[in-house]
Order: structure tokens, then sequence, then C-alpha cells
């Protein structure tokens, strides 16, 4: 007699070995059901315990409390997928055991990748590539002949979705960037001040803040944090419109989508970035400047009557012309991957950090262009 | 492990006893009472059908019995035991649920939302959970090709078919449907009719659903509850529910809409 196994209640699944006339049976106990299984070791143990299917050794299912598709497939299994030659079961055992017989096949793997295979995903890959570019050019073309019917009827145009994106964009996103950029200032300040005092060159913290701050890191920090904030906003609310079906219902209006949704958010945010950017580099100073009294003993009366002289008009014609591009950049960048959004939560996903991270890199990028092309102006 | 699994063989009282249930919603404007003193039990076996106008709180209903909604007062209890003093453990072992739009994980293939509930109880292998995914994925109508496509390749019908097999992968000996041929074209809603009664057969299911569809109705139900006026007005053999006098009742069922789907009742005599 080979003992229940597990001391537990009625319900944990067990068996018992009985002698029958006709060789040795298995008995089974308690309920063979995935609730039951849930519990740790209590499957893990049936399974080692369960002794092997032999030609002589019959089963015995009628005791079983409760016998559901999960307890079946196990038995199946363990049978080795075949009928046992002596199997005592009530009918709606049999018919569960039936339907598992009738229907248990592994699922398909996925085939393995060749070479082959990798090479078209390359493929792939390029041509999808392509394809955004494509798509992105088709944007920039779209919306310069909404340009065209905004000129000709600027009172039908949409100035509330206007409005409002100026608010959500740019007012909402003053006390982070403050922040920001108040603390590179900083930080800024810091590191430079412990070069300079070795050189007996105080006074020029004033240009290397002035010079960094206005035609480099405000507008690059500003464009980083909108591009992180707002560009995936876009995104997801376009993508999320596609979901809906709401893109849809939109065209069958007769309304364009780069009209009611491009439009609208590519102007604010080419309004709204040379503002934050502004915002963010007057943080940057303030904060370079109460550091620079602190680490330098450089008055603050000192430092903003030498800025001026530190930094010529050209700087900050250039720093806010770029914030300008980088604003339009983020909103056709966050408006690009929403309408190519899929109608599906993983798509959504996906676009949503594709655009995050490609508007920061082709900010970047355009920063880096810009630096090249204007090397000489200004400085 | 000192928790023992609840059993989940159902004892012999109801399957869902609903007494003086009271849920209310907290809005701006005030407190807003759908359900008032609702009486409802359900027995094994049976496949109740709610029936109600839109607002009349046939969802809040099937949350009520989920464990979605907390009632305000009064009780719901699942075979004997209180709804909200239930663990979360083995849920889907309790009670299978059918959403309206299927509800599928998108970013799973239809094998991994199936075997979903199986995975997540962690003490299964691999190979048994899927081999019983297959398994349930067959039963409900779909072919084992269909394992790997995702929910977003799949038509309405086939993805309540999967959500479905979801639903039923722990055996559960209650469903509950939402609007099950909702958004189905005629022959798909059928076939999909056809495969819940020979599961609700197969599986000696208790089935609660709620339904606008008529042909359905009349189909399925042993027995139809009508809400209306906060509460269970009646209850009972579609014959009897029929010839309850109320505005509702006759305006759902006696209407021009109604009337066409009574031809059915003359060729299915609810022989569930």
């Amino acid at each position: 007699m080979g003992g229940p196994i597990l001391a537990m209640t009625d319900a944990t699944p067990r068996f018992e070995q009985a002698p029958a006339p006709q060789g040795p049976a298995v008995r089974l106990l308690g309920e063979w059901t995935a609730a039951q299984f849930a519990q740790p070791r209590v499957f893990r143990e049936l399974r080692h315990l369960l002794p092997a299917q032999t030609g002589q050794r019959g089963w015995d299912l009628r005791d079983a409390a409760q016998l559901d598709h999960v307890g079946a497939q196990l038995l199946w299994d363990h049978w080795g997928q075949r009928w046992p030659e002596r199997l005592e079961l009530l009918p709606p055992q049999r018919a569960i055991l039936e339907r598992v017989a009738q229907f248990t096949a592994r699922p398909k793997r996925s085939p393995r990748r060749g070479p082959r295979a990798l090479y078209f995903a390359f493929g792939a890959k390029l041509i999808a590539a392509l394809g955004h570019v494509r798509g992105f050019v088709q944007l920039i073309g779209q919306l310069t002949l909404d340009l065209r019917e905004l000129v000709r009827a600027p009172h039908q145009a949409p100035w509330r979705d206007f409005s409002g994106h100026l608010y959500r964009i740019g007012a909402t996103a003053l006390p982070i960037t403050a922040l920001v950029g108040g603390l590179i200032g900083v930080v800024l300040a810091y590191l430079t001040s412990q070069q300079l005092r070795q050189f007996g060159a105080d006074a020029f913290i004033v240009d290397i803040l002035g010079i960094a701050l206005v035609r480099e890191l405000g507008p690059m920090l500003a464009a980083i944090l909108i591009a992180g904030r707002s560009g995936s906003a876009i995104t997801a609310q376009i993508g999320v419109m596609r979901v809906t079906d709401e893109l849809d219902a939109m065209r069958v209006m007769g309304i364009s989508h780069t009209y009611r949704l491009v439009m609208p958010r590519a102007m604010a945010l080419s309004i709204a970035m040379p503002l934050i950017s502004g915002w963010t580099t007057i943080a940057g100073l303030i904060g370079g400047m109460v550091a620079a009294d602190l680490s330098l003993g450089i008055s603050p009366i000192f430092f903003l009557k030498a800025l001026p002289a530190a930094v010529s008009l050209p700087n900050l014609v250039l720093g806010m012309s770029k914030s300008v591009v980088f604003g339009i950049l983020i909103a056709l960048i966050g408006c690009h991957f929403g309408l190519r959004v899929r109608p599906n939560t993983q798509s959504l996903g996906q676009g949503t950090t594709a655009s995050v991270v490609t508007a920061i890199t082709m900010v970047i990028l355009v920063d880096a262009l810009f630096a090249v092309l204007f090397s000489s102006v200004g400085i | 492990m000192t928790d023992a699994v609840l059993s989940t063989v159902p004892p012999d009282g109801p399957v869902v006893e609903i007494r003086k249930l009271w849920s209310a919603f907290r809005l701006p404007e005030g407190r807003m009472v759908v359900h008032k003193d609702l009486d409802l039990t359900v027995q094994r076996g049976e496949v109740l059908s709610i029936v109600g106008g839109s607002g009349s709180g046939k969802t809040v209903l099937l949350r009520q019995i989920l464990g979605l909604e907390r009632p305000a007062s009064g009780e719901v209890r699942i075979m004997g035991q209180l709804v909200g003093a239930m663990s979360r453990r083995g849920a889907s072992s309790r009670i299978g649920m059918l959403f309206q739009h299927g509800a599928l994980f998108s970013a799973f293939s239809v094998l991994e939302n199936v075997a979903f509930p199986l995975r997540e109880l962690k003490t299964l292998p691999r190979r048994l959970v899927e081999e019983a995914a297959m398994v349930k994925l067959q039963m409900v109508g779909l072919k084992p090709g269909d394992a790997r496509k995702m929910p977003a390749e799949l038509s309405g019908g086939m993805i309540k078919r999967a959500a479905l097999a979801r639903a039923l992968i722990m055996d559960p000996p209650l469903l509950l449907l939402d609007e099950p041929t909702a958004g189905l074209d005629p022959d798909s809603s059928d076939g999909f009719v056809n495969l819940l009664r020979s599961l609700h057969h197969d599986l000696a299911l208790t089935v609660i659903m709620v339904t606008h569809d008529l042909d359905t109705l009349y189909e399925l139900s042993t027995r139809i509850a009508v809400l209306a006026d906060q509460r269970v007005i009646v209850a009972g053999q579609p014959r009897d529910v029929i010839a309850f006098r109320h505005p509702f009742v006759e305006d759902f069922f006696l209407g021009e809409r109604g009337q066409r789907a009574m031809e059915l009742l003359r060729e299915y005599p609810f022989a569930i």
C-alpha cells in the first residue's frame, strides 16, 4: 500500500495504490483541478510520485471528487498520450478525457531565423526606415499646403486648439524647465569656478556661463525636456485617436488630419519653444549668478553688467531661432509617429517610445548642424 | 502552506445569491442609486439572461457578481461565500467572464492569452500549460494554427472565441457573459450561440448573461430576469416573463422586434 503522500485537506489531489485481482491499480482521490495545482509543490510531487504507466497497471478515477481539463491533461501526458488498458471512470470524466485526447496538440514553434531570414529582416527594417523618411516628407508637404489654406481663410483656422496646446505645452512646462535650468546653471558655475580660480580668470565666468547657456544649453535643455514631455503626449493623443477610430471619423467628415491635428501643434510648439528656451536660459543664468557669487565672490551686479558685453546679440538670435526649429521638429515627429500607430495598444507604446527617442536624437543632430554652420557667428 | 485552497466543488445551494443589494455611485451631483433592495438567485445549471433598458444597471450587476464593485449594502454570495471575502488566488477557477469586446491582452498572442491564468499560477510546467490552452482553444472552435496569431489579426467572432477559451481555461463552474453576440454578424452570432449551448451542456456550466439580442435570449436562456425600477421586477421562465405586465416588458418582448423573435419560440422550445 503506497499511502497518501500529502497530509492536507480532503480536496488535495492525491492517489493510493490498491491491489486488484487483475494487477495493481492506482486510485485517484481529491480534486484534480487547476485550482488545487496552484498550491506550491502539489503538482511537482504528484508528477514525481505517480507510478509510471505500464501494461498491467490499472487506473481508477471514480473516487476523485473532481477532474477538470488541466487534471485530465496531466493524466493524459502521464499516460504517454495513450489510453491505459484498464481504466475505470465516470461518464463525465470520460467526456473530459476524450476531449483532451482529441484536442491535445503542441503549438507550433516559430521557425528559427537563419542568415537568409536575418538578411530579409534587415531589408525590411531599411524599407521601414525609408518609409518613415517618406512619411515625414509627406507630412511637411501637407503641412505647407495647409498653411496656404490658413493664409487664405485665417478666421476658419483651429485657433482654440492652438491656444489650448500653447497653454498645455508651454505654460505648464514652466516650473520643471526653470528647476532643471537653474540647477544646471549652478553646477556649471561651480565646476568652471574651480578651473578659473587657478588661472585667476574669475571674471570670465560671465562669458562662459553667458555663451554656454544662451547659445547651447538653454535651447538644448528646453528642447530635450519638451521632447520628453510634450512629444510623447502628442504621439499618445493622436495614437489613441487611431485606436478608437477617431482619426477615420475625422477623415470621413472631410477634415484633414494635418490641418486639424498637426498644424495647431506645430504652430503652438514653434511659438512656445523659443519662449521656454529663453525662460530656461534665464533660470540657468540666475542659478549660475548665485553660484558665482558664493564660490568666486562675483557680485550679481557685476554679473549683470558684464553679461551684455560677453554675449553679443547674434548668440541670442541664434539660440532663439534654433529653438523655433526644435519646436517644429518635436511637433512633427510626435505627430508623424502618432499618425502611424496601428490600432492596438502595443503599437501605441512602441510609437510613443520611438517618438521621444527620435525627437531627442534629431534635436541633438540639428543642434550639431547649427554649431557647424554658424561657427563663425557671434563668438 | 497553511491556507488550503478552497474546494471548487459547488455545494448544493444556489450558485449565486444576491440579497437586498444596494449599488450606489457618488457623483458630483449627489448619490446615484442603481440597485435598490435587489434580490436574485441563480441555481446550478441555469442559463439566466438579464435584460433591462440602458442604464438599468445590468453591467453593474455583473460587476457586483464579479466583485469589481462593492455593495453599498446587502450581500452577494457565490457558492455560499461572500464575494468581498474571497481571495484573489484562484479567482479564474470560480468565475469565467467574457467581456463585451473580449478584453484580450493585445500584447500577447492568442495562445498566451488563453494560457495566462494558468501560467500565473507559477506552479505548472510550460508544456502542460500550453497543451491545456490548445485543448481549450480547439474546444471553442479555433484552429491550432490560430494559436500564434495576435488579437489584432482576429475577426470579431474569433476574438470572442479566444476570450471565451481564456474565461474557461480553469473550468470555472460559473460563466458570465456581457453581450456575447453584440457586434457579430448573424452567421457568427448563430455559431457562437451554438457553441455556448454545447459548452453549457458539456461542461455543466451555470451561465449568467446580459444581452439585448432577442434571438440569443430565446435560444439560450432557461430563465430571464428583467431589471427595471432599480430591482429585478420579474424572473422566471420566458413564457412567464412575457406575460408579466410592465411597460418595459411589453415594449421589449411584445414590440415589433419581439414579435419577430417570438417566431423562434415555436422552433426552440427551450430544450437546454
